[in-house]
């Protein structure tokens, strides 16, 4: 006979993503890396943004995960150009998570400096799970538009810090900087908002800074 | 997409309380998920039926409780559902910050 019998569990389904986040955070941490995971739709920038920083970091240490669901275009790039890379596919998966980060972060002995993760494209699902990092950096364009922060609530909300990038546009686009900035400040009251460009540099002394505090502290 | 591998999380915790209550089958499985949680309920049960086959959790229901997400104004306190593009609060005009309801994603419980 059939006795139905309840069982409470109250368990997260993330609880198991967010326990491997914790020992590669504490392991990052002990070797005196920082790591950043970058955010940001598909052709905001990423990339070019991460290359910027690295230069602007100078003698820091850095090394980069590059995270794409396919191709190694990224990673090419950043090698040539001297700097620590390993590439991730996930294949068709929205996001990194992780077990993923995990293997990648023992397959690149980092002894200390700034570890960039380039997560995949996607202002969506990358914001919802940790993967170790100390900082969200979530990287908006003036060319997406202004409504972002209304459209991906969650982006915006998790970023410590938050990179508006191709502001040399801004005269040529319809972007609300006011529209924008009041959204940001609706889910975020602290992350710093920073206007760049990769074109001309722009604002990327301020972002470095920025990072270098967090280093420091 | 990442449903996938969520319910397949979902179905091997479910059996792993079964197991461990002595239970062969899973008969139910009450399950949160908060419309903010990243996760779409519709696709965790398209996923559900096809990789609980051969678990004891083959053939249990899937129950699942939406949560709808809510704001709290910094002026009045109170929560609110929001208006798209927008997070003025209805009740006294403030502004509405970001709460936990609606990121809730756990199992609640099993029935065997």
């Amino acid at each position: 006979m059939y006795e139905p019998k309840e069982i409470e569990i109250m368990e997260s389904v993330y609880d198991k993503n967010e326990e491997k986040a914790r020992q590669i955070n504490a392991s990052l941490t002990a070797s005196g890396v920082y790591a950043v995971n970058m955010m940001g739709a598909p052709g905001v920038g990423k990339t070019s943004c991460l290359i910027k920083l690295i230069r602007a970091l100078g003698d820091t240490a850095c090394s980069v995960i590059e995270g794409d669901i396919e191709s190694d275009i990224d990673t090419q790039k950043l090698l040539s150009l001297g700097v620590n890379t390993v590439q991730i596919n996930t294949g068709g998966a929205c996001h990194l998570d992780s077990p993923v980060i995990g293997e990648a972060v023992e397959g690149l002995c980092l002894k200390s400096g700034v570890l960039f993760i380039e997560n995949i494209g996607n202002l969506v699902c990358p914001a919802e799970f940790e993967i170790g990092e100390h900082a969200k950096m979530l990287i908006s364009a003036v060319t997406e538009g202004s409504d972002k922060p209304y459209k991906y609530p969650l982006a915006f909300e998790k970023a410590d810090i938050i990179l508006l990038n191709k502001c040399d546009l801004l005269a040529y686009t319809d972007f609300d900087e006011d529209f924008f900035l009041k959204g940001v400040r609706a889910l975020n009251k602290i992350a710093p908002v920073v206007k760049v460009s990769c074109k001309t540099g722009e604002g990327f002394d301020e972002a470095v800074l920025w990072i270098k505090e967090k280093i420091k502290a | 997409m990442h449903e996938y591998p969520v319910t397949k999380q979902i179905i091997e915790t479910a059996s792993k309380y079964a197991k461990e209550n002595h239970a062969g089958k899973v008969r139910r499985i009450n399950l949160v998920v908060g419309d903010y949680c990243g996760y779409v309920a519709s696709s965790i049960e398209l996923y559900f039926d096809i990789i609980a086959q051969g678990s004891p959790c083959e053939g249990a229901v899937l129950n699942i409780s939406r949560v709808k997400p809510e704001l709290k104004c910094d002026a009045c306190g109170e929560f609110f559902v929001r208006e798209p593009f927008s997070f003025k609060c209805p009740f006294c005009g403030g502004e509405g910050g970001p709460t936990e309801k609606g990121r809730e994603f756990y199992i609640k419980s099993i029935e065997v």
